[in-house]
């Protein structure tokens, strides 16, 4: 009893820290540097994210250059890159370190940190009903610990040697010895030295908002009250929490591989002749490490995504959510299946063929769960009264290509099959669409959904759409026809097509597929400029609910402060999707219940 | 239409939260580590190795500091606070004990020919071994700057928060020390 008081007192203590904090005078630095308000740490993560996001896509277009003709130099490259495109030539090193980094800050920088650092900083408690997180200092030190993971992986890409470029998955020994390749010196140190510090970063974000979402939820917000945005991004920080250690292990051996002089990845080398003294290592203990956390990161990475686009689906359908139980549930059992299905990326390492076929049931398995989602999403828009906004659109077009880049997956999850498409642009097209741009169209719904809480303003809606158009058509375009090359045999990774029979006829298709990669990015840049022109000029906001919506950020101010509510956290009476009901269009979370409502 | 009943809940502090979750994802560090340990037993060129004898002074130490910590947080309950100083005085320095009788531990090991660099086998043990260290230090520094916060007059913390914070923490690192004993005894 005595304890519980004692608990009391201290959960007091937090929420009156925060509170009390919004009265003290903020300075310039405590406002939007060093800031501990979870709304202004979410904008540096969504910005930094957009910075990053410019920048990986650029690397892409400069390899696309490179793919579309391999024999072309474009001379003005050199006046930028230097030695790395000497007559402007893109040379081969470089390009192996464009893909590698390209992986690497799309993966991590932009749709870990960028996606679930933003929304789940936004959004927990927002939506929630807390004045912000369990520790707001951690929360702040977490925004930091990636900044500094930034700050070391952009200067890799300075260092003379050049970025890793043994691929994202970094698989010894190419990123185990330093004499392998020119991106397997300091390089790859750096590489490392801040993936530890972006794996700091999650953990640190990752415990706070599941601490959050459990300990800090308003009066009368049961779990099953909550939002499926929350859901989604409490499942995101288990895989989180729980994988990325693992991650950080391995990553830890592999230092002690390149640095001191340890051989757990390492067994009879030679490199130019030169026989290397390690013995004894496994390179495929490595990939086990490796995907044990790889696996999971691509649901951390979809999600946030899934979640948000549950939510801006329903609120834009004007109904309820179909089957909200069962989008819990089938999150959970992705969660659950995640830890289950890492080695059907190993299937031709020599792995056991029989734990092959259980690696291929528990991958398969996973099916299930996605196609409840599908189910779901889709009997949420039927007979809708759809109003289709830029969010909306960009929701919809998430669960197209949810649906486009899982089909594929069913394909690749056959060991069989896998055997064949392993390691071709079959992959690249499947998960890219899956993962990469699905997830992209996540967090574009959210920008789009959220903007006008994040900075008091609308974005432009014109630009909205030409941006939301050119980027499905354009992503269909560039990916669809991967699949074709890649079920042809096209090996991805490789520098120059030309050079061999078989794949010399798809010249031109590459071409084409580097033009639209050209003109897909110059429509991302459409998003940036009314991003960032929004922000001080977009038409401002005027009513506190301008989407109709019923989660409880809406009820917040129009531009609220730390602590979120100027008065008390409002108390929460009913389930989020009281859409339609009772002739009524919306009612919000903190409504009471009355005496002769329906039951939804 | 039922009328909604809103229980007062008993709930956890949120920051022991946030260290349980952070002691669940410290696990499956060291659960990654030992099955990468498992695995590569299997394979060819594993030598099997005895663990230094220091090692057992360091599981009595640790041991030992448990019981100090959970006394000092008894003691810190019912306000005695002359005798929680003492206590945690104790824990931290048998923390200390423990880090010596660590570097003791990989000294003797170093010195009969098991370095670093020798066999994937050894490597392991410096691995998880010195990993396990580095997350105790990481306690003793949060106790030194509690036992500082303690020590000093101008601030006076009467919560007991913190103080269970680094009891159960302490609690934990002794716990995985034990776990990671047997490990490397069972399976070497």
């Amino acid at each position: 009893m005595s304890t519980a008081i004692l608990n009391q007192t201290a959960q007091q203590e937090v929420h009156g820290e925060a509170h009390h904090e919004h009265h003290h005078q903020e300075t310039f630095i405590t406002k939007y540097i060093f800031s501990q308000d979870h709304k202004m740490i979410a904008k540096q993560f969504l910005i930094t994210g957009i910075i990053w996001a410019f920048i990986g896509g650029l690397f892409s277009v400069v390899f696309r250059l490179q793919l579309a003709d391999p024999n072309a130099t474009y001379p003005f490259l050199e006046d930028f890159l230097g030695h790395w495109a000497k007559g402007g030539k893109i040379q081969p090193e470089f390009y192996y370190a464009l893909v590698t980094m390209h992986g690497t800050i799309l993966v991590f920088f932009v749709l870990t940190a960028g996606l679930s650092g933003t929304f789940a900083n936004f959004l927990i408690p927002l939506q929630i009903g807390a004045r912000d997180m369990a520790s707001p200092m951690l929360n702040m030190l977490s925004y930091w610990f990636f900044f500094l993971a930034s700050v070391i992986m952009m200067s890799s890409l300075f260092v003379q040697t050049g970025p890793a470029s043994g691929g994202w998955t970094i698989y010894p020994p190419l990123s185990a010895l330093g004499e392998a390749s020119s991106g397997s010196k300091i390089g790859m140190d750096l590489w490392l030295v801040s993936m530890a510090m972006f794996i700091v970063s999650s953990l640190l974000g990752g415990l706070n908002y599941i601490t959050t979402i459990l300990n800090m939820r308003t009066k009368g917000m049961s779990m099953t009250r909550m939002p499926l945005t929350i859901w989604a991004l409490f499942f995101t920080a288990v895989l989180g929490v729980l994988s990325f250690p693992v991650l950080l292990s391995g990553a830890i051996l592999l230092l002690f591989d390149r640095n001191l002089g340890t051989s757990f990845y390492l067994s009879d080398i030679v490199v130019a002749g030169k026989i290397m003294p390690n013995e004894g290592g496994s390179a495929i203990l490595f990939q086990h490490l490796f995907w044990f956390l790889g696996h999971p990161e691509v649901y951390i990475i979809l999600l946030p995504a899934m979640g948000m686009s549950s939510e801006i689906l329903s609120v834009n359908s004007r109904k309820p959510i179909f089957g909200y139980m069962a989008m819990v549930g089938s999150l959970f059992a992705i969660t659950i299946l995640a830890f289950l299905v890492w080695a059907h990326h190993m299937f031709v390492t020599g792995l056991n063929p029989f734990l092959g076929s259980v690696f291929v049931l528990l991958t398969l398995l996973i099916a299930v769960p996605s196609a409840i989602k599908v189910f779901n999403w889709l009997t949420t828009l039927w007979r809708g009264n759809i109003r289709f906004t830029p969010a909306m659109m960009f929701a919809i077009g998430f669960v197209s290509l949810f649906i486009s880049g899982g089909l594929t997956g069913i394909f690749l999850g056959n060991s069989a099959l896998d055997i064949h498409l392993h390691d071709t642009y079959f992959v690249i097209a499947h998960f890219h669409i899956v993962m990469g741009v699905a997830s992209f169209f996540g967090l574009y719904a959210g920008v789009y959904h959220w903007f006008p809480k994040m900075f008091g303003r609308h974005l432009n809606n014109t630009l909205s759409y030409v941006h939301f158009w050119i980027t499905i058509v354009g992503a269909y375009l560039i990916f669809w026809p991967m699949h074709y090359e890649g079920l042809a045999g096209m090996p991805r990774r490789y520098y120059d097509f030309s050079n061999w029979e078989s794949f010399k006829n798809f010249g031109g298709l590459n071409q084409f597929i580097s033009i639209i990669a050209l003109l897909v990015f110059a429509a991302q840049l459409l998003f940036v400029i009314n991003f960032f022109y929004s922000i001080w000029k977009g038409r401002k906001v005027t009513t506190l609910n301008p989407w109709n919506a019923n989660t409880l950020e809406w009820t917040t101010p129009i531009r609220p402060g730390h602590g979120n509510w100027p008065g008390d956290i409002p108390e929460v009476h009913r389930w989020p999707y009281d859409y339609a009901k009772d002739g009524k269009d919306f009612i919000p979370q903190n409504v009471p219940v009355g005496d002769d409502e329906s039951k939804h | 239409m039922e009328k909604e009943v809103i229980k007062p809940k008993n709930k956890i502090h949120p920051h022991k939260f946030t260290l349980w979750v952070g002691i669940g994802s410290i696990v499956m560090m060291f659960a990654g580590l030992t099955s990468a340990y498992i695995v590569k037993r299997n394979q060819a060129g594993w030598v099997s190795y005895n663990l230094p004898t220091a090692f057992w002074y360091s599981t009595i130490v640790i041991l030992l500091s448990s019981l100090t910590v959970h006394l000092a947080e008894k003691a810190f309950k019912v306000r005695q606070m002359s005798k929680y100083r003492k206590l945690m005085a104790a824990t931290l320095l048998l923390g200390l004990i423990f880090i010596v009788t660590q570097v003791i531990g990989f000294n003797e090991f170093w010195k009969m020919g098991m370095t670093l660099q020798a066999n994937v086998s050894f490597s392991f043990l410096y691995v998880i071994v010195g990993l396990h260290a580095v997350h105790v230090v990481g306690g003793v520094v949060a106790m030194i700057v509690m036992s500082l916060k303690a020590f000093s007059q101008k601030s006076r913390s009467y919560s007991i928060v913190p103080v269970q914070l680094i009891s159960t923490y302490w609690h934990f690192v002794d716990i995985l020390w034990v776990y990671l004993l047997i490990f490397l005894i069972m399976i070497k």
